[in-house]
């Protein structure tokens, strides 16, 4: 009997304990500092003394520390946190790990990155969803360059509270002076930057001095453990107090009764009957009703994920972003933004990406580099690529408006990531600072006298015939033939070569991979414009990247633009070398020169794939004419696409 | 405006609400995004978890996707029956696929080891089901604190067209702005449950009073010792070896998998709150009791470059 007694006290004591932990919140931080600071440690310690450590984790990690580790026969408590095999070798982070733990208080989720300047891209992406950020230093070498580098990036991704924590306190003896020297260079350093809280603590993660448990050893801090300070730190929660803003994720229609639009509520609140708008349209609808994860509920908040209706039937797909009407967002196709790349492909002007906003993606160029900014120094430099974890602002043009607001008032509907559109990885990733005026201010003159207007009265479809390949491949010469082929036949026709548009249009360009991805996007412009007043168009470009073919093909509609890939293996355009380029490359006179030392990306796919060696120029036009024909650009007038 | 609900003040959501609203959120974005998604569901507390938000996650619709249950046809008696019953209680499709190779070479965590078993049945199986079905986009309800490995990974985990996983080349996955865009015939994992921890999840399962397979719960069962853990009786295609006597033990399971590589722990605990108690004051962690993570500490990085979930 009694043993029951015992066993029900001990349920109720759950029970009250799991009440508890309903209101227990979550702080999510970061910790940066490089491989020396004693990161990894610092988390270890933290795991450790929460007790969270589980036994077996701890035979497994004798066993480890025997094997890798860096502190002899003592218990490494960095091994505990560095996780795959490769960094366990080298003795180093280099990826974003996340960790867990939980007081009495609170849940903490950390991102631990790695402190390294080439590691500026996992340091943003642990910081884009952390409230805190905890900046390591070793006591003996004060503040360095990373620990600016760190406190920028911070600040960057709208990190609001920030702990120095001042480590290896021990190898300095413990002492005030120099933690006290520290800590007014960090705060002076550090008055640039828009923290709202700045805490300094001396510690010694490897002796867990300060860390969880008040150190013995420096009765003269009367300042918070790190835990005590990661415990209290009030982060408030500016999302819910911004202005409300729903980006719809999901239509959600069981049946004809209801259409609720799913998503997560990005910033302020939300009630049944409170008006609504659909930001762009500027459509306005009031709440019919919200449900939220537990069911119907009359109101809901920043963070939840909840599912609306609206009392009118208007068009909202995925995508969208309902607003609160009386404070709503800007809407704009062109808006200036600070960039963090990504990629070891560098960021090139005028190429296109997939910009993913909210639920929204589009198609997006960097139309400027307004600066790059030296993540070291903050100088602003010119630049007109930026590479693998350089940051600069930029000038962005999308391929529609979308709404959005400053990323300093909302970090959900003020960020961005840029993808590439080959190779699909996260290139890139964007903070918006304001909208471009310029863009609300042209509006395209709809005229009467359109494209199919001008076709039909030249009698022919608009066309343009992309002729990419190496240099000395024939493409000139093929392009030439065609174009006479078809003047003979009464069709109307332009030819733009590459050596004579950098003649004229294009002559303040060079063979930089920024400079050739504008050269394409001109060329590409121009086509366009030929083909809207009817033309068929005849390009004979190199165009070595596949992404500026495909700009260029975006840009036309579908079925107007025709891939020629004049295919000669570079050993024949060399023998050939019409202009003696590839002599003059040879001997370094030319750089960048495709084929040479700058890269031609072959098309997969192409309309035409001309193998050129050993035929007839003539034949091969013949080919092409023949391909034009079958598509029906020769006969009649009309766009393509319309089944004419 | 309604000045009444605007009137109070604001309050952070508790961990339990801010996890289940990030959890809701990659669901629906994957829903959303993936033109052919399926959810793995293993039958165990994370993925009856997962399921559960993904039932919040599309109310009052039905989720727009499948189960689907590798079966290594090794799995307790009483999983198999709490998975047929939970797809029909909650109306959602099932597909259930076994590896025909291995039913035919009968492979076994018994004759063959559960190195040999896992490959075979568990990995070479899901790769099989995921090309079958042309799924292009499956979720798992594996977290970050189970494992070093896995604390590294995206909650959209980008898999090649042979399904594996590089972990030096993973796409930076910032904010809530998940990166869904794939070739033909790549695919992504998604995670919801990433940020979740092990009691995270029993405090979910007790505050929403999820139901969960009675393995879970303490209760007399058949066991045998055997390499220090306790195996439990399920079929008659367990042998004892010479030395070894069934017993009969107050036990339970942390983990479920292949009854013959899961140990079971002695306890008392046949309730929620007792195991929410029991969790407290444990000092061993889950996997313990998996016999596939023993071989080497750097295993299951190993096992999911090769596509194991």
């Amino acid at each position: 009997m009694a043993n029951t007694d015992i066993q029900n006290a001990a349920e109720a004591a759950v029970n009250d304990y799991i009440l508890a932990q309903e209101s227990k919140d979550q702080l999510r931080f970061l910790t940066c500092g490089s491989v020396d600071d004693g990161k990894s440690t610092l988390i270890g310690r933290l795991l450790y003394d929460t007790k969270l450590i589980f036994e077996d984790q701890l035979a497994a990690l004798e066993r480890d520390s025997k094997k890798h580790g860096t502190v002899g026969e003592e218990i490494d408590l960095a091994l505990l946190v560095d996780g795959l095999e490769a960094e366990r070798e080298q003795g180093i982070t280099i990826d974003v790990a996340y960790r867990f733990f939980a007081t009495e208080k609170r849940k903490f989720i950390v991102a631990d990155t790695p402190g390294h300047e080439q590691y500026t891209r996992n340091m943003a992406t642990g910081a884009s969803t952390a409230d805190l950020a905890v900046l390591l230093v070793d006591a003996r070498n004060g503040l360095m360059v990373q620990t600016r580098r760190h406190a920028f990036i911070a600040s960057l991704l709208g990190i609001r509270h920030v702990v120095l924590a001042v480590n290896k306190i021990d190898l300095v003896g413990f002492s005030e002076e120099r933690f006290n020297e520290i800590r007014k260079e960090f705060e002076t350093f550090a008055n640039g930057f828009d923290f709202e809280t700045l805490q300094a603590i001396p510690m010694s993660a490897r002796y867990g001095d300060n860390v969880t448990i008040k150190s013995e050893h420096m009765a003269w801090y009367s300042g918070p453990t790190l835990l005590e300070h990661l415990e209290g730190i009030e982060v408030g929660e500016h999302a819910l107090e911004a202005p409300f803003r729903f980006p719809v994720q999901w239509v959600n229609r069981p049946n004809l009764d209801f259409r609720g639009y799913s998503g997560t509520i990005a910033s302020g609140r939300v009630a049944v009957g409170d008006d609504l708008v659909v930001a762009g349209p500027a459509k306005i609808s009031k709440v019919k009703s919200i449900v939220g994860a537990g069911g119907e509920v009359s109101a809901a908040a920043a963070g939840e994920a909840v599912t609306i209706s609206l009392e009118d039937e208007i068009d909202i797909s995925r995508g969208d972003l309902l607003s609160s009407t009386a404070h709503r967002p800007e809407v704009a196709d062109q808006f200036a933004a600070h960039v963090i790349w990504m990629s070891d492909e560098p960021l090139l002007p005028g190429r296109p990406y997939l910009l993913k906003i909210g639920t929204r993606t589009v198609t997006a160029t960097v139309s400027e580099i307004k600066h790059k900014i030296n993540v070291n120094t903050f100088e602003h430099v010119a630049g007109k690529t930026l590479e693998l974890n350089e940051i600069a602002f930029c000038n962005f043009a999308l391929s529609t408006s979308v709404p959005f607001d400053p990323y300093e008032e909302n970090r959900t509907t003020g960020s961005f990531i840029l993808i590439d559109r080959l190779s699909n990885a996260t290139v890139g990733a964007g903070m918006i600072w304001f909208a471009l005026r310029r863009a609300s201010n042209i509006h395209w003159q709809a005229l009467d006298v359109d494209k199919q207007a001008r076709s039909e009265k030249l009698n022919q479809k608009p066309a343009v015939l992309w002729f990419t390949g190496l240099s000395g491949s024939g493409k000139s010469t093929i392009a030439s033939i065609v174009e006479k082929k078809l003047h003979i036949e009464g069709k109307h026709t332009y030819t733009l070569d590459g050596d004579n548009v950098r003649h004229g249009l294009n002559k303040d360009l060079g063979f930089t991979d920024a400079d050739r991805v504008e050269n394409i996007r001109r060329v590409g412009e121009v086509a366009k414009l030929f083909t809207d007043a009817g033309m068929i168009t005849l390009v004979s470009f190199i165009s070595p990247f596949k992404s500026e073919r495909r700009m260029a093909r975006d840009l036309m509609e579908d079925g107007e633009f025709i891939e020629v890939f004049v295919d000669t293996p570079i050993e024949e355009c060399r023998k050939r070398d019409p202009k003696g380029l590839y002599a003059k490359a040879d001997r370094g006179e030319i750089k960048n020169f495709t084929g040479i030392d700058s890269p031609y990306e072959a098309p997969e796919t192409p309309e035409i794939h001309v193998k050129n060696v050993g035929k007839d120029p003539q034949d091969v036009a013949e080919e092409v004419i023949a391909y034009l024909r079958e598509r029906g650009i020769l006969n009649g007038g009309g766009t393509n696409g319309e089944g004419s | 405006m309604n000045m009444q609900s605007h009137g109070m003040t604001p309050e952070r959501l508790s961990n339990l609400k801010r996890l289940e609203a990030e959890s809701i959120h990659i669901i629906r974005e994957v829903a959303a995004e993936f033109s052919n998604p399926v959810m793995l569901y293993s039958i165990g507390k994370d993925s009856g978890v997962m399921l559960h938000l993904a039932m919040k996650a599309f109310y009052p619709s039905k989720p727009p996707f499948p189960l689907l249950h590798v079966d290594t046809t090794w799995k307790f008696r009483d999983m198999i029956t709490f998975r047929d019953e939970t797809a029909k209680r909650l109306g959602m499709d099932l597909i259930v696929h076994t590896n025909p190779e291995g039913i035919e070479k009968n492979i076994s965590p018994f004759e063959h080891g559960s190195s040999v078993h896992t490959h075979i049945m568990k990995t070479e199986a899901l790769k099989q089901a995921l090309n079958k079905y042309g799924f292009d986009a499956a979720f798992g309800g594996a977290r970050r604190d189970e494992e070093k490995s896995r604390a590294k990974e995206r909650v959209f985990s980008f898999r090649n067209t042979n399904h594996g996983w590089d972990p030096k080349n993973q796409r930076p996955e910032l904010w809530s702005l998940y990166n869904a865009r794939i070739s033909k015939g790549e695919s992504i994992r998604a995670f919801p449950l990433s940020n979740w921890t092990e009691l995270d999840i029993w405090q979910y399962i007790l505050t929403e009073n999820i139901p969960m397979v009675p393995l879970y719960f303490a209760a007399q069962r058949p066991v045998v010792e055997r390499d220090g853990m306790l195996i439990m009786v399920d079929d008659e295609r367990m042998k004892l070896l010479p030395g070894e006597t069934v017993v009969e033990k107050m036990v339970r399971f942390r983990t479920l998998g292949c009854y013959p590589l899961t140990g079971a722990i002695e306890s008392d605990a046949d309730t929620l709150p007792a195991i929410v108690r029991e969790m407290l004051i444990a000092r061993t962690s889950e996997r313990q009791g998996r016999l596939i993570d023993k071989d080497e500490s750097a295993s299951m990085e190993k096992k999911k470059r090769e596509g194991y979930f």
